[in-house]
């Protein structure tokens, strides 16, 4: 599957076992709180850490993340403070942005503006300024539920110049042609959406999950299932069917909102984020075992 | 062919050789039926789980609103004459043309059941959903104009409905709340965020994403990912294709300029797309102005929503198109004393006509729109929303630079304004306006 990759930290986070890939919001509630809540996920054994940079209108996410992502951008949450927390950071596992286009497109674009104006030209926005930051914060992939494959190929160019994966989503409902665009653009891993609708912990588990990773057996990617996911029983069920990881943010989120609503200390929310994060990879683990034949790199 | 063509020099300009056998001679109406893309603008930014909806939706907008399959087009002309009223006349204003001593004609949507342009769209798309064999219906409304026609439209039309409103317009427009549940409408406050507009687009979204499969998401302008910018732009052509018949009809030939309201910005390209291809009629859009176009970028707030006139290139609720937007990316707050101009988007057609010079953008701020909703009332017995009186505004700043036929859409009846009209008439000195000052409270 390596060749399908652009990061090297990415394919070794799938490579030996399930991944475990814990999602929060940048900034939720505030910085330096955040931190210490992303440490504590690497701590609890994430593979992979994806991190919400907060736009304003986050149209596919759930009440849940969209709280998260108003609390994050009322603390003053922006894309170069989110860059300079990547940078600060310093875990082990590889890090992937999760944020909207605009944020992604808009970029670099007011200096590229005010240079384009003094000169007389045209603004010249696009993704390669963003991409170009992210690679050198440390960045090794990105997710972007609004972008869909058609309208791609910038990001995907400027992802491969600078050495980032681009994970997309695939629905319950993405089969066929749309399928096949989706994934001869897609690297580092498939963000597998469990169930259709947006972000949000449920207890069940889908048939849906089921038939998605049956159409998308043949693909060479590896298969992260996210959406809902929230106990260990849950995640092991989830590998134990063949994903090859478990996305997981709601969950994770509501630890950190009742956090604020309960006035916990940073040290006490932690503690929780890193205890639940060691359960759902443990989860993982024990479905990856009861696998009758663990396909090994298929 | 061109003898086919209304009388006009300017309709005869046999552009691209228009050979008899394509109908390709007004390029402009039918742009971006194909692939959703006017430039650079349009396109499909939503998430993957509403892919396949939009695919099934282009498909329906294709076969019945473009092919007319099952009669579609035609029942859909049928109800709108029927239960909307259809066609809404084109009406010279007689103090108007005399203050600007020039022909001024009103389009009258204001008298389309429902009191605005809205139910074009509302009903053309509960129709289509009917026809898809579509559930459900649910849309977003900002100030409740939309909410309120597609309610009616649902109504009308049997089919359940309901409406995502941000919290804080719930309250500014308790009317409009209570029209929607009369028609039978389940109304959903929307907290997250700001709870205004762009909030209850965005919940909408989220609606529509899970329950695609027997629901239909009726847009509530020329806004969102394709085919929506092209379907509601269709569905309310039917502005400009009467007033442009009805132009030739009153006074011979084809206006010299044609003013609307620009928001989202569904009655601009109604009122626009019969003419777009009419090279020599110009056209106005007109923008909220707000208290200033300043922006205030650390609090995030542009207090305009002018996005046309000061907007920059970006991606919001499904489309690239011009925004409002800080440095970031990150969308601004808008604001205008019109609420149903109030978003910090706009349809991406008319991005594209603007940067192609076709139209015309300007921006009229309060004052002056309030000022037009007055000389409005008190000189023509007409009294506009305060969205349509932008359109106002702008004739009296800038009557001197038109030509000497000009048609303004009336896009909807300010009855629904009367208590924000009040409350911000009293906040300044206007000529035209009348003494309340025997109230002590709204009506």
């Amino acid at each position: 599957m390596a060749d399908t990759g652009n990061s090297e930290a990415i394919a070794a986070a799938f490579a030996d076992g399930p991944a475990y890939v814990p999602y929060l919001a940048v900034g939720d509630p505030d910085y330096e709180a955040s931190l210490e809540y992303v440490r504590a996920l690497d701590r609890g054994g994430a593979d992979v850490i994806e991190l919400g940079l907060p736009f304003s209108e986050p149209i596919a996410e759930g009440p849940t993340i969209q709280g998260a992502l108003v609390r994050s951008l009322d603390a003053g949450m922006t894309p170069d403070r989110f860059f300079a927390f990547a940078e600060e950071l310093d875990v082990e596992a590889p890090l992937v942005c999760m944020t909207y286009y605009n944020l992604i497109y808009q970029y670099g674009g007011s200096e590229a503006r005010s240079a384009s104006d003094a000169s007389g030209e045209t603004a010249s926005t696009g993704p390669r300024p963003f991409v170009e930051r992210a690679a050198a914060a440390g960045i090794e992939g990105l997710v972007v539920p609004d972008l869909p494959a058609e309208e791609a190929d910038p990001l995907r160019e400027a992802c491969d110049e600078f050495g980032l994966d681009l994970v997309f989503i695939v629905a319950p409902t993405t089969v066929g042609d749309r399928l096949d665009r989706i994934m001869s653009r897609v690297s580092g891993y498939v963000y597998v959406q469990a169930r259709l609708g947006t972000t949000g912990a449920r207890s069940d588990v889908s048939d849906q999950t089921t038939q998605s990773l049956d159409r998308l057996a043949e693909y060479d990617v590896p298969k992260a299932v996210g959406f809902g996911i929230s106990s260990g029983d849950h995640a092991e069920r989830i590998v134990a069917g063949g994903a090859d990881g478990v996305i997981v943010g709601s969950a994770l989120v509501d630890i950190v909102a009742e956090g604020v609503e309960d006035d916990l200390s940073t040290a006490a929310v932690a503690d929780r984020l890193e205890a639940l994060s060691r359960e759902l990879k443990a989860g993982a683990e024990r479905g990856h075992a009861a696998r009758a034949e663990p396909a090994e790199s298929r | 062919m061109s003898e086919t063509e209304p009388t006009t020099s300017e309709a005869t300009s046999a552009r691209d050789g228009a050979d008899a056998a394509t109908p390709s001679r007004r390029p402009g109406r039918e742009r971006g039926r194909d692939d959703g893309k006017f430039g650079p603008y349009g396109g499909q930014y939503v998430p993957e789980a509403l892919m396949p909806a939009i695919e099934e939706l282009t498909d329906a907008y294709r076969r019945y609103v473009l092919g007319n399959e099952d009669g579609f087009m035609d029942e859909f002309r049928e109800r709108l004459a029927d239960f909307g009223g259809r066609p809404t006349p084109l009406q010279r204003a007689d103090r108007l043309s005399e203050r600007y001593d020039r022909e001024v004609y009103l389009k009258r949507e204001d008298l389309l059941h429902g009191g605005a342009h809205k139910l074009n769209n509302a009903l053309g798309q509960v129709l289509l959903a009917k026809y898809m064999g579509k559930e459900r219906i649910v849309a977003e409304t900002g100030a409740g104009q939309h909410g309120t026609a597609t309610a009616m439209a649902a109504a009308h039309l049997d089919i359940p409905c309901e409406i995502y409103m941000g919290e804080r317009d719930i309250n500014r427009q308790r009317p409009n709340v209570f029209r929607m549940k009369l028609n039978g409408a389940e109304v959903n406050p929307v907290t997250a965020g700001r709870g205004t507009l762009k909030e209850a687009i965005s919940e909408t979204m989220r609606d529509w994403a899970t329950t695609v499969e027997n629901t239909h998401y009726v847009i509530g302008s020329i806004v969102g990912p394709h085919p929506f910018p092209v379907m509601v732009r269709d569905f309310q052509a039917v502005i400009s294709e009467e007033a442009r018949e009805q132009s030739i009809e009153k006074a011979g030939e084809l206006p010299t300029d044609v003013v609307a309201c620009a928001g989202g910005g569904s009655n601009t390209m109604g009122t626009f797309a019969g003419f777009v291809d009419d090279e020599a009629v110009a056209l106005h859009a007109v923008e909220a102005g707000g208290s200033t176009l300043e922006v205030d970028e650390e609090a995030g707030v542009a207090p305009n929503s002018a996005s046309l006139y000061t907007g920059e290139e970006g991606v919001l609720h499904g489309a690239r198109t011009k925004l409002l937007q800080d440095s970031d990316g990150q969308i601004m707050e808008s604001h205008s004393i019109s609420s149903g101009l109030d978003y910090a988007g706009v349809g991406p057609e008319l991005a594209y006509l603007v940067d192609e010079g076709r139209v015309s953008p300007v921006a009229v701020d309060d004052d002056a729109a309030l000022e037009g909703f007055h000389r409005l009332s008190s000189t023509e017995g007409i009294i506009p929303a305060l969205e349509t009186a932008h359109a106002f505004g702008f004739l009296e700043e800038h009557h001197e630079e038109l030509g000497d036929r000009v048609v303004v859409n009336v896009s909807g009846r300010g009855d629904k304004d009367l208590d924000a009209a009040i409350e911000e008439t009293d906040k300044r000195d206007i000529d035209e306006a009348p003494d309340m000052s025997m109230f002590t409270g709204g009506i």
